[in-house]
């Protein structure tokens, strides 16, 4: 599948380019960062760049991936490594229950998600739960706490998430999505099903949330539902994913750079101007700039991965 | 205390199939989902705070004055957007996501404009006697709520079925292609429904400063996930199933804050979900799935 040696150096540069990054640059909370949306905005990039499904509530699956990590942790006391594959777990799993509402056209669907990650939100938050999730208190995972291996582990996720991509990008399967995306009848009629594909890649798409979600989880050790539930960690990913353009491997990984790294070199004193900047970016983008900044390489004469 | 959440109910289910009918005349007539919906919503809410405000303005007085405003801005809303985007391949999926950017940016404004705190009108401009009915005893806020959601709720039947325009406005609902090929200027049609649906947006918006206590520039986005489940509760594109939608959302939230009040901010979002996986066409029924 990796024949291409400019696929396989992409899947090993990112990891390890984040991996040695610390030691220049000092900022390790803004690396962690800057992966974990880069994770997060190619796993939008699998449902949404290839099957044409967007889905708001996407942040369900990271705190879901949040949630499943902790607890594994605080009642199993199982090691962080396997709790964060738990964490993974525990979205794959809401992936598959929430999989029926693939059967609904894009636009229900992309509501429908947005109520599916509040309703496990008011779950996990609900008072009366308590004894179990923490309700609204929060969690401290400081007995696990470590920050060069969760950091590390990220930066492994990162690449995996990457290679998914870039595999779906390569194969038949990439195809096929692609062919669902743009016309679900001609797709069935050529064989292709339907269903089955786009299950494919909602269920790659909710485990990488989750198992980012498990590793942020680790990494920063003490938080609250309403932090790792806030829906602006799915608009940050989506814009990130529609800037750089959805449906191919470099475009989310743009998106994440430029946009993020705007964000982080004018510093954040204001959260509502950033609100106001990517309002307007997804507006304009959607309408002009559908397949994102990569689209004016591509009319440039480059052929874009 | 059943009894009491059953009227409860019915009083908060008039006042949410107003929510509602704004959205779902929007998308009755395009076929687009407002997600701004809320965010219009707030807006008339903080409308109606600060005529209270500044100039002692009775809501029931800012109603007409600001809902002129908003007819006219959803007019302008819809003579600037829809055109451009009706000739899109995949319409309805960027209208979505255009409105959702809409709604980020309506809120961040509102947030810099009002700061970010909750408002709310001292309770008594409505009269501070509570209304007792059938031997039970409810705020008077209540009451006035659900009678003018009940004012514009007829109003905007009337509109439908009696009027011309109503008219017309129903045969685009039912097909765009059909009412143009017979002659209904189809975009004056919808940019009229925009219009309205914003109007009732900010009328329930100024609502909700009392039917739910307070509003802040964030009250957007979960209220119209409740406005959106209303709607597909009673049905997508059909507006008497509005109100029907509304009232069993407002009986179901009552008798939930009564029993189980710890569990009742989820309920729309279950309702939501249910509706769309075992009856997407609504209780009324229509079809919402496709391949």
């Amino acid at each position: 599948m990796f024949k291409r040696p400019l696929d396989l150096g992409l899947v090993v540069l990112i990891p390890v380019l984040f991996a040695v990054a610390p030691f220049v640059y000092n900022n390790q909370l803004l690396l962690f960062n800057t992966m974990l949306f880069l994770a997060l905005a190619q796993g939008i990039n699998i449902i949404y760049g290839f099957t044409g499904y967007l889905p708001f509530g996407y942040v369900g699956f990271f705190g879901a991936g949040v949630y499943g990590a902790s607890l594994a942790v605080l009642f199993l006391h199982v090691p962080a490594l396997l709790a964060v594959l738990l964490g993974g777990l525990a979205a794959l799993v809401l992936g598959l229950v929430l999989s029926p509402l693939l059967r609904l056209s894009g636009a229900y669907f992309a509501i429908a998600t947005l109520a599916a990650s509040q309703a496990v939100y008011y779950v996990i938050a609900n008072p009366s739960l308590a004894n179990v999730t923490k309700g609204p208190y929060g969690i401290n995972l400081s007995v696990v706490f470590n920050p060069q291996m969760s950091y590390l582990t990220m930066a492994v996720i990162t690449g995996l998430v990457t290679a998914v991509v870039v595999y779906l990008k390569r194969s038949h399967l990439g195809l096929s999505l692609k062919a669902v995306r743009d016309d679900p009848l001609a797709a069935e009629m050529a064989g292709i099903d339907v269903e089955r594909q786009r299950m494919l890649a909602w269920i790659w798409s909710a485990l990488f949330a989750g198992l980012t979600g498990a590793a942020f989880a680790w990494q920063i050790s003490v938080f609250y539902p309403d932090t790792v539930f806030d829906p602006g960690i799915s608009i940050f990913a989506i814009v990130f994913a529609l800037f750089g353009g959805a449906g191919t491997v470099l475009g989310p990984i743009l998106g994440v750079v430029v946009l993020y790294g705007v964000y982080n070199l004018i510093g954040i004193t204001e959260p509502q101007y950033f609100q106001l900047i990517y309002g307007v970016l997804i507006m304009v983008l959607v309408v002009f700039l559908p397949e994102g900044i990569v689209s004016l390489l591509k009319r440039g004469g480059v052929n874009v991965l | 205390m059943l009894e009491f959440s059953l009227l409860a109910g019915i009083l908060f289910g008039l006042f949410f199939g107003l929510v509602g009918l704004g959205l779902n005349l929007v998308f009755g007539v395009m076929r687009i989902v407002n997600l701004a919906h809320g965010d219009f919503m707030m807006l008339g809410a903080f409308g109606a705070f600060w005529a209270f405000n500044l100039w002692g303005w009775n809501p029931l007085v800012t109603v007409p004055v600001q809902g002129l405003a908003f007819v006219l801005a959803g007019m302008a809303l819809y003579y600037f957007l829809v055109p451009r985007l009706a000739a899109l391949k995949d319409f309805e999926m960027i209208s979505l996501v255009l409105f959702f950017g809409l709604s980020q940016v309506v809120e961040a404004l509102a947030v810099m404009a009002f700061g970010n705190n909750p408002r709310s009108i001292f309770q008594p401009v409505f009269g501070k006697q509570p209304v007792h009915f059938l031997g039970q005893t409810l705020p008077v806020v209540w009451v006035v709520g659900a009678g003018v959601s009940l004012v514009f709720i007829v109003l905007v039947y009337l509109y439908l079925y009696r009027t011309r325009t109503g008219y017309a406005t129903r045969a685009v609902m039912a097909s765009r292609d059909e009412a143009a090929a017979s002659g209904v200027n189809v975009d004056r049609i919808s940019a009229l429904a925009f219009g309205v649906g914003l109007l009732l947006a900010s009328v329930a918006g100024m609502l909700s400063l009392f039917m739910l206590g307070s509003v802040s520039p964030d009250f957007g986005g979960g209220i119209t996930i409740t406005a959106f489940a209303v709607v597909v509760l009673g049905g997508l594109g059909d507006p008497v199933g509005t109100v029907l939608g509304g009232l069993v959302y407002g009986i179901a939230l009552m008798v939930m804050e009564s029993y189980l009040s710890s569990w009742a901010s989820i309920l729309p979002y279950i309702l939501l979900l249910a509706t769309l996986l075992v009856r997407p066409g609504g209780i009324l029924g229509k079809e919402v799935r496709h391949v």
